[in-house]
């Protein structure tokens, strides 16, 4: 099998190999999974021995739809995203030969969940202000202080952690990236609850939490290097889907217009044929982006499209709720629930409008995009920094 | 597969438009053109439509054009918008152009092809695809009548006139009385025309070509559209990191910053609109929604980018002397041209089933 070419008819031929020695009927779900990450199949690009083959990312696709086609199962992607799609790729740029060898089998296959313990309730746009400790002791970090906003933090067996190792230097130079341990004793998570009445999120205190050297990922003080790497991979995964005309919020409040002919107001059409325009607009703009990348000539929309959804899904939702007048004054549930998936557009139009209300603070704030967009794409002078050359534990707070 | 990028062959195309515009169609010049009373530049058009042979881009090779398609005529405009140029590109080379495609006149079409012959389509300016236009008498076999805000008439060799008897008549503008009228944009004029007893030889029914030609304007107006708006926004950005004012570049202020970012994302989306307007026309694939997509989101953006401009620009841009007015004025215009923003709103409440109360 070595000798098999890495085009697309050589992933082909490898992928009904692993479906003749692994028939997905007669299988388990995780044995598969297993067998197909040993294969090299989980994600080719990725080397060999790891999951991958080190071909081309684009092939990817060539596998996966050979294996949908045979009605094998998947990894469940959007349950264990965090792992895929943040602490994945970290590992295998910063990770130690033991430590990719350790965590990327069982964070592909789903067996362990991970999360992210990177915001605190003092560090939000200015993560690299955060204040949880990592103090050194023998061959162990004792790590204290409190993360916030963090998916799936129930559920995970591990997570990607930044804290502060050296309070005497500027903020970005005293922070270290860890791999820690859930199961931790010193570790309590308490559900978040948000203005939807749902826990999506969780609050993670660490008291006293005792991370060995061995699990440190990247050197002493260069955390906030290896972060760029997980806060990248994030805004890669928000950008890049490919969605049909009417795909987005638009689609809900557009059906009910067309079902509800009584609920119709000029004002109101007005302001939803404006935002369809506007969706319209956006869907183009994340498609010619799409294009873009796949011509290999990455353009800087990327920054912006998060912008435009973000305010988009928001006065589209807003317009639904009035839309409905009457409807518009109930909610259906304000019952505190921990969701594992969250779906944007399942539930009523209430829902949709709080939910979509995070939609400019997470994942980098619209305020924190715009300088982004003014100083790295238009090139404008960046904002007067007067953290740059102070200790942390100086800094005001 | 809608293709929303340049190809390489566009790229190239706006490359020499661009440079061409660079040597005849500075500011200044556009500006004391507009007062001189003539503001059409026969120096840039020659060697525009006639050396480049631009003029005849969406005419087939076999009648002497260059037989592209609307998306190499979206490039021509994006430049011609970036310039203001005073030249009747659309008008003549889209608009005209499109309804004598729609009547297979192939006559005047090789003589548009050439540039050396410019026609313009006596509807006004202001109206859109889908809206009823005004026709002159014809009686006896003349055309009698005047029609008002026909852009770029008064440098037109042939005037397209609709009658009211359906049909779509070529008229010699010596046949015709053409008065300049007081254009609120000072790069596109506009005039009335007067016919009496004018001769005119039927080139084919009106109704189908002005549709045609005007939803060709109306998705192309948007690629100028977006060269107004990334000329503006280019300028602005340009010139607030070289001014001072506090002992600071006022690019610097965040204020200023986030309007100029917010605009960044209109006119990069303005771009993937018209884009996808010009490919849809090429293809003949959903191309009214994608006109009336592209046209409700063009005109407020490219208004919003000249007024921008002139604002950030602070006193400096209020002046006859910087060009920005010109670029306001042009915006301002383009929102009425080829039927409003709401109007293409309207359309698409049909088009896409999302009906008036």
């Amino acid at each position: 099998m070595t000798g098999t070419p890495l085009d697309a008819a050589g992933l082909r031929r490898r992928t009904d190999e692993l479906l003749a020695a692994h028939p997905p009927a007669d299988t388990d779900r995780l044995a598969f999974l297993q067998a197909r990450f040993d294969a090299g199949l989980a994600w080719v690009h990725y080397p060999e021995g790891l999951g991958g083959l080190g071909a081309p990312r684009s092939l990817q696709a060539v596998v996966d739809a050979r294996l949908e086609a045979a009605g094998a199962p998947d990894n469940d992607p959007r349950r264990i995203g965090i792992g895929l799609g943040m602490a994945a790729p970290t590992i295998l740029r910063y990770g130690t030969e033991e430590q990719k060898r350790r965590f990327l089998r069982p964070l592909w296959t789903g067996e362990e969940v991970w999360c992210q313990l990177f915001s605190e309730p003092g560090a939000g746009s200015d993560l690299a202000a955060l204040g949880t400790r990592a103090v050194r002791e023998g061959d162990e970090w004792v790590v204290n202080g409190q993360k916030v906003w963090t998916s799936s933090a129930h559920l995970a067996r591990w997570a990607i952690l930044i804290a502060r190792t050296d309070p005497d230097v500027p903020k970005h130079a005293g922070i270290t990236y860890f791999l820690c341990d859930m199961t931790d004793p010193g570790i309590e998570v308490r559900p978040l609850r948000q203005i939807t009445g749902e826990a999506e999120f969780n609050e993670v205190f660490l008291t006293d939490v005792r991370i060995p050297d061995s699990r440190r990922l990247g050197e002493t003080g260069d955390g906030w290097r290896v972060a760029q790497t997980t806060l990248n991979n994030e805004r890669v995964a928000i950008g890049g889907m490919r969605l049909p005309r009417e795909g987005g919020m638009i689609g809900p409040v557009s059906k009910t217009w067309r079902e509800r002919p009584e609920l119709r107001t000029h004002d109101l059409h007005q302001r939803l044929l404006k935002l369809w325009v506007e969706a319209e607009v956006s869907r183009l703009t994340a498609e010619r982006l799409r294009q873009q990348l796949v011509a290999g000539q990455p353009g800087p929309e990327g920054a912006g499209m998060k912008l435009a959804f973000a305010r988009l899904n928001q006065e589209i939702s807003g317009l639904e709720v009035e839309l409905r007048g009457e409807e518009g004054l109930l909610y259906d549930d304000w019952t505190m629930r921990r969701p594992e998936l969250v779906d944007f557009t399942g539930r009523d139009a209430g829902y949709r409008y709080l939910r979509s209300k995070g939609n400019s603070i997470e994942g980098g704030t619209s305020e924190v995009l715009l300088n982004i967009v003014a100083e790295r794409v238009l090139g404008l002078p960046a904002e007067p920094r007067t953290d740059k050359d102070v200790a942390w534990k100086d800094l005001a707070r | 597969m809608t293709d929303l990028l340049y190809s390489e062959e566009e790229e190239a195309l706006r490359a020499a438009v661009r440079d061409l515009l660079t040597d005849h169609c500075d500011p200044a010049g556009v500006i004391a053109r507009a007062e001189s009373g003539a503001p059409h530049d026969p120096v840039l058009w020659k060697p525009l439509a006639e050396g480049m042979g631009l003029a005849g881009l969406l005419i087939p090779e076999e009648l002497g054009g260059q037989g592209a398609t609307h998306r190499e005529a979206a490039v021509v405009l994006e430049e011609l918008g970036r310039a203001v140029a005073p030249v009747p590109y659309l008008t003549s080379a889209v608009v005209a152009t499109e309804a004598l495609l729609a009547c297979a006149d192939e006559e005047l079409l090789g003589l548009l092809a050439s540039g050396r012959t410019r026609a313009a389509l006596a509807v006004g300016l202001h109206i859109a695809p889908d809206a009823g236009f005004p026709a002159v008498r014809l009686e006896d076999g003349t055309l009698h009548g005047e029609l008002t805000g026909i852009a770029d008439a008064a440098t037109a060799d042939v005037l397209l006139v609709p009658a009211d008897d359906g049909g779509l008549y070529a008229v010699g503008a010596d046949a015709a009385t053409v008065t300049g009228q007081v254009a609120f944009d000072l790069t596109r004029p506009l005039a009335t025309v007067r016919l009496d007893g004018a001769p005119g030889r039927r080139v084919g029914d009106a109704g189908p070509a002005v549709r045609r030609a005007l939803r060709a304007g109306a998705a192309l107006l948007a690629s100028e559209q977006l060269g107004l708006a990334d000329w503006t926004l280019t300028e602005t950005v340009r010139y607030l990191k070289e001014r001072k004012q506090f002992n600071r570049p006022v690019g610097g202020f965040q204020a200023l910053k986030h309007r100029l970012a917010q605009l960044w994302l209109e006119v990069v989306s303005l771009r993937a609109a018209a884009r996808a307007a010009a490919d849809a026309l090429a293809r003949d694939e959903d191309a009214d929604v994608t006109t009336a997509v592209a046209q409700a989101y063009a005109s407020p953006v490219a208004v919003h980018a000249a007024e921008e401009a002139l604002q950030l620009h602070g006193g400096i841009g209020m002046t006859w002397e910087h060009p920005v007015h010109l670029y306001l004025k042009r915006a301002k215009a383009d929102s009425i041209a080829y039927g409003t923003a709401g109007a293409h709103r309207e359309t698409l409440a049909g088009l896409v089933d999302l009906q008036a109360p």
